[in-house]
């Protein structure tokens, strides 16, 4: 399943393995994630939570190991693969200094997905914005900010999330509504890999737990 | 998509006209400070005119070179590019431009009023705002390679004079040889043309150049 093309999207990594200085993050890490499944990936502070996320979106080239979407290499794949994921890290690529639409629509453009104001302003109230559209992201607190980059959940049409620690400074309501967004993207054959320090309770999907140590 | 990039800088420029304004009043002090400081003697002046404007203009330009992926590296932007199926060298073309825009054309727009300064005739005037126009985007496009190297340095600022400075030189000597040519009474064209090589070559080269050097900074 992990070489060849296969006719079913998914996510496999093999024998990962990520050194940061001295230190050996991981090594032999292999899973693999269908349509559909949700995968957490837990474990203490510096257990290489981010660095695993990194490598798996991308961003930076594990020591060893290979990473597949359908059977293909993510590296052969590039802008392809970069087209069906979306990846949100804990800095979210807010800018004080533009208005919360401004932030959305340019965050989505840069995602390639392009959205009009009236579908940012929609994103915005759907995730408890309604009113804050136009106050500059200098303005709005953390968690608000936070509901800003988490928009664009509700306007991509890419299949693979990768969220890197979503629930922090969420209040309640937003973690239940940010639950509803992702088991929507599963119930439609999504993936999702999140990192998290809060229990999400998910009864309805097929959820993997992956704790570094 | 390009697009999209220009018009989400100069916006954040628009909001933070204070770094703006910073680099051009340098250029301005610094071009004024010569006349001060080496007497008011008009031939001596004339001669130098060109190289006072070009040497700060290419301060000016590097001053800010810093800002240029900093802040979106600071706040998780730039991991959103390298990440975004719209491939990065268009992102970091379009970065470029927009540096341009809100430094160099400020100070091509400077440069024949502080020209005068100097007691420049007008056709030189005229040289040395042109041969700006083909530089300054050069300086850009040259500068976002060093930017990207040193991302995320400590120091980074004082390193990317070192880096950049040299790879400006030949657009000195041949942007100041434009108008010093020009004065002289001898033609300007074979500057330009060199100018203009600077510049495709510098659009073909810088934004592959830069995206390399930013998936390293940021692996």
């Amino acid at each position: 399943m992990t070489t060849g093309q296969s006719p079913i999207e998914m996510l496999t990594a093999r024998n990962l393995e990520c050194i940061r200085g001295e230190h050996r993050l991981f090594s032999n890490l292999s899973f693999s994630v269908n349509p559909g499944e949700l995968m957490f990936v837990g474990g203490p502070n510096g257990s290489g939570k981010t660095s695993l996320l990194r490598l798996l979106c991308g961003l930076s080239l594990p020591d060893d190991g290979e990473i597949y979407w359908n059977g293909t290499d993510i590296r052969e794949l590039g802008g392809d693969y970069r087209n069906v994921m979306t990846y949100l890290g804990h800095l979210g690529g807010i800018k004080d200094d533009l208005t919360a639409i401004e932030n959305l629509r340019i965050s989505c453009a840069l995602a390639g997905c392009e959205i009009d104001e009236d579908q940012a302003a929609d994103a915005l109230r759907q995730i408890g914005l309604a009113g804050r559209e136009m106050l500059p992201a200098r303005v709005l607190s953390q968690g608000q900010r936070r509901r800003v980059a988490l928009a664009r959940l509700l306007v991509t049409r890419t299949k693979l999330w990768i969220l890197d620690e979503p629930l922090t400074a969420l209040d309640v309501a937003a973690v239940e509504l940010i639950k509803g967004i992702l088991e929507h993207n599963l119930a439609k054959g999504g993936m999702v890999i999140m990192t998290t320090h809060q229990e999400l309770v998910m009864s309805t999907v097929t959820v993997h737990h992956l704790v570094l140590s | 998509m390009i697009w999209w990039i220009i018009k989400r800088d100069l916006l954040l420029a628009m909001r933070r006209r204070s770094d703006v304004l910073t680099t051009l009043f340098f250029f301005v002090i610094v071009v004024s400070l010569f006349p001060l400081g080496v007497g008011p003697e008009a031939s001596i002046l004339r001669i130098m005119a060109s190289g006072v404007v070009w040497v700060a203009a290419l301060l000016a330009s590097m001053l800010s070179l810093g800002r240029m992926f900093s802040s979106d590296y600071a706040d998780g932007t730039l991991e959103q590019m390298l990440l975004s199926p719209v491939s990065l060298s268009a992102l970091v073309m379009g970065k470029a431009i927009s540096h341009w825009l809100v430094t160099g054309v400020p100070l091509v727009l400077m440069a024949s009023v502080l020209g005068i300064q100097y007691g420049l005739p007008v056709e030189a005037l005229i040289v040395l705002t042109l041969s700006l126009l083909l530089g300054t985007p050069v300086l850009s496009l040259i500068g976002a390679i060093g930017a990207a190297l040193t991302l995320g340095l400590r120091g980074g600022g004082v390193l990317v004079s070192i880096l950049v400075l040299p790879l400006y030189i030949p657009v000195l000597i041949f942007g100041a040889g434009a108008v010093e040519a020009s004065t002289a009474g001898m033609g300007f064209g074979a500057h330009f043309s060199i100018l203009g090589a600077f510049l495709l070559v510098s659009i073909v080269f810088s934004p592959w150049a830069t995206a390399a050097s930013l998936r390293i900074s940021m692996g």
